[in-house]
């Protein structure tokens, strides 16, 4: 039953990392690009977590922790470069 | 106890939809920041702590993501915007407060 449930809320986050997807292309800054990036990042590791519930695997949970510390030093790197370059 | 983890986990989407709508429909990079890190860091807490609900024998390790989550987001949400403040990126057109401009010509007077 609850399987059921979570298709249903994967679906949901799929549109709404489209929706991410449609600002990271249409953002008219680079800091706009970089925040969509980093609200596309956040929903993904909370999808790899539920995907990991409906696969019933545990090396999903393996997988969100490291690409959310990915996310989080790649993203401060990208501040960095447009505070004051490289 | 597994309706309890459906009902948060539900919470938990719903916020982290409507945070990825504001990031679409937001006029301004700050306002898209604060859409796309309050929401968003609440509605992937709730998602994770609520499978760890569903799923008792994951419990330890989705607290983990979950504490990481929170003390991540709002550190690199605030370097972006101390980034994008820096590199001169202009409010939109119906912001009425700035407190930066009225710090720097603070400093300018004294």
């Amino acid at each position: 039953m609850s399987q059921t449930i979570a298709v249903v809320f994967l679906a949901i986050m799929a549109i709404g990392i489209f929706l991410c997807l449609l600002r990271m292309l249409r953002g008219p800054t680079a800091p706009d690009r970089a925040v969509a990036v980093d609200t596309m990042t956040t929903t993904v590791v909370a999808l790899l977590v539920l995907l990991g519930f409906v696969f019933k695997r545990y090396v999903y949970l393996d997988v969100a922790l490291v690409y959310s510390l990915l996310a989080f030093v790649g993203l401060v790197a990208i501040a960095r470069f447009l505070e004051r370059g490289i | 106890m597994d309706v309890f983890g459906v009902a948060i986990t539900g919470v938990g989407i719903i916020f982290l939809f409507l945070g990825n709508f504001g990031v679409l429909r937001l006029p301004d990079v700050y306002n898209r920041i604060q859409a796309g890190t309050k929401c968003t860091t609440l509605g992937a807490f709730l998602t994770i702590v609520g499978v760890g609900i569903m799923e008792p024998a994951w419990l330890w390790k989705a607290l983990l993501i979950a504490l990481f989550v929170l003390v991540t987001n709002p550190i690199s949400s605030h370097a972006i915007a101390r980034a994008s403040r820096k590199s001169g990126v202009s409010l939109c057109d119906r912001s009425v407060v700035d407190k930066t401009k009225d710090f720097e010509e603070f400093r300018e007077k004294t």
